[in-house]
């Protein structure tokens, strides 16, 4: 008994001993939408400087709730909040990187890009009004394509989400009936559906459940090689989700840092503009100076060297007249 | 004659429903470990316990981080729930023997073995992990422990009532106090059931998710700071087996084959012990 | 207590240490009740208690919080997974102690604890991977295209069969909480005296009968205590279920939806939950788990009680 204890004490000792001595350690939680990325990043990062940056994708809704009890050092939000409520919350934001939310499905014989819908059809999927792949207003739009009598499963988000921000975001705005009945949110009452758990869940939804369609991030779809449709954006055209209609989408956004660079993507103008775009911010604490330094620091890294692993990723890097705003941003913040 | 007939073909059909119904538990359990053995063997590598994850489409992660954390959290709620357990149940089953309260303790600790192990969670939270300011390996411990006292406290008791009196009164007898008579008379006595008593109790407590999910969190690098999040295995199997990367998904088998085997190890011996030492049950 | 106790320092230390420890129980117990209410306050302050039971309504939107849709997916799943569950433990305990042969006895006892001791996140991975699809490509259109015919009981079968639902939910949750049930079931069988069984051997009764009509009702507060104590399980698992359930908050008539019980929606939004009400809300949903499975588990050790004190008396 006694040795048993003696050892105990002594496996204690050590592992506290080794706490004093573990490496500067990063924790940041929220949107799953740039998780990829980040961790791709953090990786990469923890290579060459040995900071190690723990981010958990949890859902933009838990990187607020995190970031305002502190109980992390920076917060991750695809839906970015107002200027009024950072200043109530005492919080600092900027946009990290920028992504498209696409629509994905799992019908047998549709491959990638086959599928066009328009805001209405999609709206009317979404509120359980088209119950069928037949329906004759998707026929109408697909007229090469021949849909299954098949009934639709709709994937939604089961959690507070940022994906879910920029998705009914966009639903609202072009669709009256969505607005009137769900109205946009990070988590709202969805009238059909199953939900899964952040952009990873309802990937691995869509894939396992036939006759489904869900939203994800653009790096969900690319990555586990789901069928993405096309969508008729602002200006009347069906575009393809790709680095290139994303980019025509952020090129129309005027990010403001005086507002904290609040502003939504979605249903952007440009002739080739990816409707549902959005870019994803960063929440930090304006106590904590000195994190925020060490959260700047790795972001600042990103911004100069992780461009390429963006874009592998399919995500838009900042354009570089933005990255020097969210620099001056943080100087003027005092935490560059 | 047809109505023994009758009753005898009524019985037979029955008895066959209930033999079914014993090879039908049978049947899943070899269902389901078959598939977390085939699914998990053929993930299994090395560098899943040397290496620590790496992001989806980077090849050669592993869940070097989760294994140790597992430890770390599993060691620790040993630690606080194993002595606390033991002390409680020896209050029951020595000074309290007979007493009102001693029952009302032992069914109190009936009923905490089965409390929804979440719920003990977002207790924890609400302790240890608010006024702390962020996610930590101490409250994940502190949970398992919670989880694990009424399991060893019960098993506890039972051992030590095993124990003879008339021991003890040889003991006594000898002039020896009470508290010695405990910690060398009977704690020798029921050693072995005790010991068994915290095996199955850290069979139980490290297949727990639910629990840890909002208290020692999750972390994707390397850690033994206890004061930070930490990653554990069944946290990272949820996380992994609800994402989308094939490769995930067999790093989650991979693990769930470890911990599976884990705890049917632990649980085999823990019989094997109370076989060996008090024979049949 | 027969012996005097010396009045000796160490020894009365020794008491008031083991004392404290076992006192920590009560103490936790009271301290869950209290954690969670004074952390739900601000949830049963907006919508009260009554209200926020029976409002179907979770909408993180305009914050409108209800307990109702996840306290339908726990009572659908729970009852459900007990009626799958109770007539095979049965069979299985039967099979233990009248049937089997000597040899069996020992090896099937000790897959079935086995069984019990697998932890519930491999059963909800496995649901998931296994499962889910068998479910959706086989069993389910099965059902659909047998029962989902007969009138009235076919509305339990609409739908599409996705494997994602109540229905794989509650089979899941019953493989989990069938060996529980069964050795619980065993146990209040072994109490039957040896004499009574033998005497009516001796009168001619089959083995079906001597179940039927001595061991059965002889055990059946045993029997009955164990399913309360197995529904009082299945109650708060999550992670059996939090796999195939589907996450959606709403209340259907069909088994072949998705739905959400009070652990999955702590489990999906605890983390997430962004602002006061919400978390607030989450707490009470935890309090509502806390209390109910608190008093069933207590009525079923009130009946494994009178049942043991029954033969032991």
């Amino acid at each position: 008994m006694k040795t048993i204890l003696r050892l105990v004490v002594l496996v204690a000792m050590i592992l506290l001993v080794g706490v004093a001595h573990a490496g500067d350690t990063l924790h940041g939680a929220g949107a799953t939408f740039p998780y990829p990325v980040y961790s791709a990043w953090a990786y990469e990062y923890n290579k060459i400087s040995g900071v190690k940056l723990n981010y958990q994708s949890i859902g933009s809704g838990g990187g607020q709730r995190q970031i305002t009890n502190r109980t992390v050092d920076f917060g991750a939000s695809d839906a970015p909040l107002k200027p009024e409520k950072l200043a109530e919350l005492k919080l600092y934001q900027f946009p990290a990187i920028i992504g498209g939310v696409v629509l994905v499905v799992n019908i047998s014989r549709v491959k990638g890009g086959q599928l066009k819908l328009d805001p209405d059809t999609l709206c009317k999927i979404f509120l359980g009004d088209i119950k069928y792949w037949d329906d004759p207003r998707l026929a109408k739009i697909n007229p090469a394509l021949k849909l299954p009598h098949k009934k639709i499963t709709v994937v939604h988000r089961s959690d507070g989400s940022g994906t879910t921000a920029i998705f009914t975001k966009y639903l609202s705005g072009v669709c009256p009936e969505w607005n009137t009945k769900v109205g946009a949110g990070k988590a709202v009452k969805w009238p059909v559906g199953i939900g899964g758990k952040g952009n990873e869940g309802v990937a691995n939804y869509v894939k396992r459940v036939k006759n489904s369609i869900g939203y994800v991030e653009f790096a969900y779809a690319k990555q586990n090689r789901l069928a993405h449709t096309l969508l008729k954006n602002a200006a009347g055209n069906f575009v393809e989700p790709s680095l290139k209609t994303f980019k025509d989408a952020a090129a129309t956004g005027d990010f403001d840092p005086k507002k904290d660079f609040y502003l939504w993507l979605t249903n952007a103008p440009g002739k080739n503009s990816w409707p549902i775009a959005g870019a994803t911010f960063i929440l930090l604490a304006k106590e904590k100076t000195d994190s925020n330094r060490k959260v700047v620091r790795f972001y600042d890294w990103a911004f100069k060297n992780g461009d390429k692993t963006a874009e592998r990723l399919a995500y838009i890097p900042l354009p570089e007249s933005l990255k020097k705003k969210v620099r001056e941003y943080w100087k003027s913040a005092g935490i560059y | 004659m047809t109505r023994v007939r009758l009753r005898k073909i009524e019985s037979f059909i029955a008895l066959s429903l209930c033999s079914l119904a014993a090879f039908a538990g049978i049947f899943w359990l070899f269902f389901i470990l078959g598939d977390v053995i085939v699914h998990g063997a053929s993930a299994l590598r090395l560098e899943l316990f040397t290496n620590d994850p790496a992001p989806p489409g980077i090849e050669g992660g592993g869940l070097r981080n989760a294994f140790v954390g597992q430890l770390l959290i599993t060691f620790f709620a040993t630690i606080i729930g194993v002595p606390l357990g033991v002390l409680g149940g020896t209050f029951l089953a020595e000074y309290a023997r007979g007493k009102r309260i001693a029952k009302l303790i032992s069914i109190l600790s009936d009923i905490m073995v089965s409390v929804p192990s979440i719920v003990v969670g977002t207790f924890v939270y609400a302790v240890l992990v608010k006024p702390v300011g962020h996610f930590n390996g101490w409250a994940g411990a502190v949970a398992l422990a919670i989880i694990m006292i009424p399991v060893v406290l019960r098993t506890t008791e039972d051992m030590l009532r095993l124990v003879p009196w008339t021991l003890r009164e040889a003991a006594f007898a000898l002039g020896a106090p009470y508290y010695r008579v405990i910690t060398q008379v009977v704690y020798r006595g029921a050693a072995a059931g005790i010991f068994t008593g915290v095996l199955l109790s850290i069979a139980r407590v490290a297949g727990e998710t639910a629990p840890l999910l909002f208290t020692s969190f999750n972390n994707s690098f390397f850690s033994i700071n206890m004061n930070e999040p930490i990653s554990s295995l069944t946290a990272t199997i949820f996380q992994y087996a609800m994402g989308p990367y094939d490769d995930w998904h067999s790093q989650a088998w991979a693990a769930s084959l470890v911990i599976t085997l884990f705890i049917l190890l632990v649980t085999i011996l823990g019989r094997m012990i109370i076989k060996m030492r008090y024979g049949g049950k | 207590m027969p012996v005097s106790l010396k009045k000796n320092p160490v020894d009365l230390a020794f008491l008031v240490i083991t004392a404290t420890a076992s006192l920590s129980v009560l103490v936790l117990i009271l301290g869950i009740v209290f954690v969670l209410f004074s952390e739900s306050a601000l949830s049963i302050k907006e919508f009260g208690i009554l209200r926020f039971i029976f409002s179907t309504d979770w909408n993180p939107v305009i914050e409108s919080y209800g307990a109702a849709t996840s306290l339908f997916g726990t009572a659908v799943t729970t009852l459900l997974s007990l009626v799958l569950a109770i007539p095979v433990a049965i069979g299985i305990a039967i099979f233990v102690t009248e049937i089997a042969p000597g040899f069996l006895k020992g090896p099937i006892g000790v897959a079935i604890e086995l069984l019990a001791a697998i932890p519930s996140i491999i059963y909800g991975m496995w649901g998931l991977f296994t499962l889910a699809p068998i479910m959706a490509d086989y069993i389910e259109p099965a059902l659909q295209d047998t029962v989902g015919r007969i009138p009235f009981v076919g509305i339990l079968f609409e739908g599409t069969p996705m494997g994602i639902d109540l229905l794989t939910a509650s089979l899941i949750l019953s493989i989990m909480i069938t060996p529980f049930t069964a050795s619980i079931s065993r146990d209040a069988f072994n109490l039957t005296p040896a004499i009574v069984k033998e005497s009516a051997y001796a009168l001619g009764a089959t083995k079906w009968e001597v179940m039927k009509n001595i061991v059965i009702p002889y055990s059946k507060l045993g029997v009955f205590g164990g399913a309360v104590l197995s529904l009082g399980r299945a109650l708060g698992e999550t992670m059996a279920v939090a796999f195939v359930l589907g996450n959606n908050h709403q209340i259907t008539s069909s088994l072949l939806d998705a739905a959400a019980t009070i652990t999955v929606t702590l489990a999906n939004e605890f983390t997430e939950a962004d602002t006061d009400l919400y978390l607030s809300a989450l707490f009470n949903l935890a309090l509502i788990l806390f209390v109910m499975s608190f008093a069933i588990l207590a009525v079923a050790k009130f009946f494994l009680l009178r049942a043991e004190r029954k033969f032991t008396r």
